[in-house]
């Protein structure tokens, strides 16, 4: 990118290789360096814009899919930014989060449809235990990322944060390394469609297991780490040989149904002896409510919905910006449809795709959220500069490479930091948001869709969402 | 105004509320609550008032007792056609008042003592309180213009558009006599004045006078949604009734852990006696969208009993005071001591738990834990004294 020019005594940049990860700008000791958008622009058009003529550029010249990494960038709406939370005045007061207990405590996992106590004995005790449950200090969870897509210091500093938060991190199809064993009880490890690195001890060091069917970011499409990328540590976390492409199938070769599904949900549950909650991962698409349903029926604990923000280490770009639904829609659609058909309470909803802020995820919380998944943002905290080059494996930020030169960039232990300062200060806003509402434990916001009024949206959008229009 | 409206317009109100159980069963009259709730008149707006009287019908006592309100005679042709259809009806009249300063435009107020065909439960195979609710429910939910105050046995609702020391005399309750009595006086400052919409709020024996503003109503709403309730009035108290339906009688929760799914400790508390508490825990977990977040300060009453409860902050006042068998408790102290001068005890109940008394004698009451084992919160409720005894 740049070079020193000996002969000319200066600095020379080949600016159409900038990425614009703003690396140089960061490290630049005499903040000489800016990044601007490139100038050079086609004659105006407002159907063939830049973008559109590159790709076919590029097609033309390579004859291939276009591949893009992060979450869909195209500018659909962000209805997240429809909707507007209340507050107490007067009839009810707010309350003070740093004076009053302000609750953010969850629980994720399957709950009976009512408690049944044993008033026989002499102390008053359950008839039976509550099933398997994640407890959460805070409803946000780290979302999953392989060990292949991001480096082993990107999964360090998410284990370290999640033990510290007292929250859970996931660890994508990419299995455990064997020194992040001891963050077991913060760790959700997946079961996707290649089975990476799934072994007993896998299983069993976990929290929880997720089986992942879709990603939001590439929903029906498998994935596809490069062999360059597999290196000896890699190789042994996956259980596949050094240097082989780790391609994981479209769709899992042992689930071409519901009821295929649900036998590989007690596999497992039988696996590890009903002691730890079975997920189900699936991108959020048109039928979501009816595929939900179905998944809660077949047992799983919890049902993550990753919408169609969500981020991805590569996905083809025409995939990750055309497919799949909001996760907005699609959370309100599925929470109504488990109320609708009596069996919310059976599993909890955690939705990822995009979240950028807090009031995004407290929005999702009166929506029906459970918890919510946080992936780019985490990504952001440790470094990341959004320039969508993860597919690469040239991160400049020592996130999503496996090149030694570039994974040392990134120190886990300031990583670890900036990941507790980001959920604590997120926390730390919700518990503002709830106690200007008057309520102080976040049961009271889950679902509490009067806490919501919708702007700028359609009827048939604020149907979906289950929220008033501002002003009624 | 479409009282049927399927979206929630907030009742936003402000009220005091007041209430005492004989625990030996004597009876009293009317004319002491009608006092006590009077003396605390600034609390309420003349927006609305009402009244809960238990052992009220002792000679119709195995009778449900139906207490309605139309606003016009089609409504009460069609509702006494599902009225006839679904029960026995011995005894129809209408509730005796009398004019009243202050009590304007009264709807057509009705009473109907029925029982229900036992053959008819049979077939549709349900219970006969289910059925009864699902009657109830109908009335709410189908009649426009009408609206079933109470349906319980031996009780009865009484409540108006007015003060309630008015509403009191309107229906003159000096002339009758109950075990318990329950009263409110409501300071809405934006539902618009329906007979309806002032409290008690009833179903099947128990009825419930609120002071306060649900914070969590959009969920405790959808919560209730799920087990079939339908909330169809203008307020939030209304869900306050079917959770104590549904924990104490459809899931046979005993009270004080139905108070304290409504207003659960805190989890530093849980987890500061950890152990000791894994059912409150247990609860949490499982009762969490019943938790009713916001101030508020509840009376239930129950044929066998009155409850008093606070919210997990006590955010509106609440005192409670004993005085041989009758325990009193009231938004004031001024309330109590307006009908018992010299009571034996006065103290502030704690923040979300709850003070009780029963009727005694009987058989224990179902809700009730137990009458000498005392659940682990009840141990630690210390006594509050708020003045020197007497």
């Amino acid at each position: 990118m740049h070079r020193y020019d000996k002969e000319n005594d200066e600095v020379v940049s080949q600016e159409e290789a900038c990425v614009g990860c703003h690396r140089c700008v960061t490290l630049c000791p005499t903040n000489a360096l800016t990044v601007h958008k490139n100038q050079l622009q086609f004659k105006s058009h407002g159907n063939w814009t830049d973008w559109a003529i590159r790709n076919i550029y590029k097609q033309a010249e390579t004859g291939g899919v276009l591949l893009t990494g992060m979450g869909n960038d195209r500018p659909y709406p962000i209805y997240w930014d429809h909707l507007l939370l209340n507050a107490s005045q007067v009839t009810n007061p707010s309350i003070d989060p740093l004076r009053e207990p302000m609750e953010l405590r969850t629980y994720l996992g399957r709950k009976p449809e009512r408690l049944e106590l044993d008033l026989g004995r002499e102390v008053l005790s359950l008839k039976e235990n509550i099933p398997p449950q994640l407890k959460l200090e805070t409803p946000i969870l780290f979302s999953a990322m392989s060990y292949g897509a991001i480096s082993y210091n990107a999964c360090e500093a998410l284990a370290r944060a999640a033990e510290i938060l007292g929250i859970y991190y996931n660890t994508g199809e990419g299995g455990l390394h064997p020194n992040l064993y001891k963050y077991g009880k913060n760790t959700i490890v997946q079961v996707a469609s290649g089975r990476f690195g799934v072994h007993k001890e896998y299983l069993d060091v976990a929290a929880a297991i997720e089986i992942k069917i879709g990603q939001g970011a590439k929903p029906g499409i498998g994935g596809h780490l490069p062999g360059e990328k597999v290196t000896d540590e890699i190789s042994k976390t996956r259980m596949i040989p050094k240097g082989t492409d780790a391609l994981s199938p479209a769709p899992q070769h042992d689930i071409y149904s519901i009821e295929d599904l649900r036998m590989l949900i007690f596999a497992l549950k039988e696996a590890t002896r009903y002691r730890k909650p079975v997920s189900v991962k699936i991108a959020a698409v048109h039928n979501s409510a009816a595929i939900a349903s179905g998944i809660v029926r077949a047992g799983a604990d919890i049902i993550a919905i990753d919408g169609f923000r969500g981020g991805t280490g590569a996905a083809p770009m025409v995939i990750r910006d055309n497919v799949g639904i909001p996760i907005e829609f699609a959370l309100a659609s599925i929470d109504q449809r488990l109320r609708d058909e009596g069996i919310r309470h059976q599993a909890s909803i955690v939705v990822a795709g995009g979240f950028r802020n807090s009031a995004d995820i407290f929005k999702a919380i009166a929506l029906g959220a459970d918890a919510v998944y946080i992936g780019t943002a985490a990504l952001i905290a440790m470094g990341c500069h959004m320039c969508q080059k993860c597919y690469t494996g040239k991160c400049n930020w020592g996130i999503a490479t496996q090149d030694p030169y570039l994974t040392k960039r990134l120190n886990p232990d300031i990583a670890v930091e900036r990941l507790v300062n980001l959920i604590n200060a997120w926390s730390h806003e919700i518990k503002e948001m709830l106690g200007g509402m008057g309520i102080n434990a976040i049961e009271s916001l889950r679902g509490n869709r009067l806490a919501l009024r919708g702007i700028g949206l359609t009827d048939t959008e604020l149907n979906i969402l289950g929220v008033l229009p501002a002003g009624r | 105004m479409n009282l049927k409206q399927g979206w929630f317009e907030k009742d936003i109100s402000g009220c005091s509320i007041s209430g005492f159980i004989c625990e030996d069963g004597k009876r009293v009259s009317g004319e002491t609550i009608i006092r006590s709730i009077a003396l605390m008149n600034e609390r309420s707006n003349g927006l609305g008032g009402g009244f809960a009287g238990y052992g009220i019908y002792p000679e119709m006592k195995e009778l449900y007792a139906f207490h309605l309100m139309f606003e016009d005679n089609q409504a009460k042709e069609e509702t006494e056609k599902i009225l006839n259809e679904s029960l026995i009806i011995d005894l129809q009249e209408k509730i005796p008042t009398q004019r009243t300063k202050g009590i304007h435009h009264p709807p057509i107020l009705m009473r109907y003592f029925g029982k229900v065909d036992e053959g008819r439960l049979f077939d549709m195979e349900i219970s006969e309180e289910d059925y009864i609710i699902q009657t109830v429910m109908k009335i709410n939910s189908s009649v426009k213009g009408a609206y079933v105050f109470s349906s319980g046995k031996n009780m009865g609702a009484f409540k108006a558009v007015g003060y309630p020391h008015e509403v009191g005399r309107f229906y003159r309750l000096e002339e009758y006599e109950g075990y318990i009595w329950i009263a409110h006086g409501r300071f809405p400052t934006n539902t618009p004045g329906w007979w309806g919409g002032a409290h008690p709020f009833t179903l099947l024996d128990f009825a419930v006078v609120h002071n306060g503003e649900i914070s969590s109503y959009g969920i405790n709403k959808r919560y209730l949604e799920m087990f079939g309730y339908k909330c169809t009035l203008m307020t939030d108290t209304e869900v306050m009734a079917y959770l104590f339906d549904l924990l104490l009688r459809r899931h046979h929760l005993p009270i004080e852990i139905a108070c304290m799914a409504l207003a659960p400790p805190t989890w530093r508390e849980i987890d500061h006696r950890d152990g000791e508490m894994e059912l409150a825990k247990a609860i949490r977990i499982v009762y969490g969208s019943a938790l009713v977040n916001g101030p508020f300060a509840i009376l239930l009453a129950h044929s066998k009993g009155l409850i008093g409860l606070n919210d997990r902050l006590k955010l509106r006042p609440l005192v409670a005071a004993r005085k041989d068998n009758t325990l009193y408790i009231a938004s004031e102290e001024s309330g109590i001591r307006e009908i018992c001068p010299f009571p034996d005890k006065v103290w502030a109940p704690k923040a979300g738990e709850p003070v009780m008394g029963w009727l005694k004698g009987e058989e224990r009451c179902e809700f009730e834990l137990s009458r000498t084992r005392i659940s682990d919160r009840e141990k630690s409720q210390s006594v509050h004294p708020v003045s020197s005894m007497c």
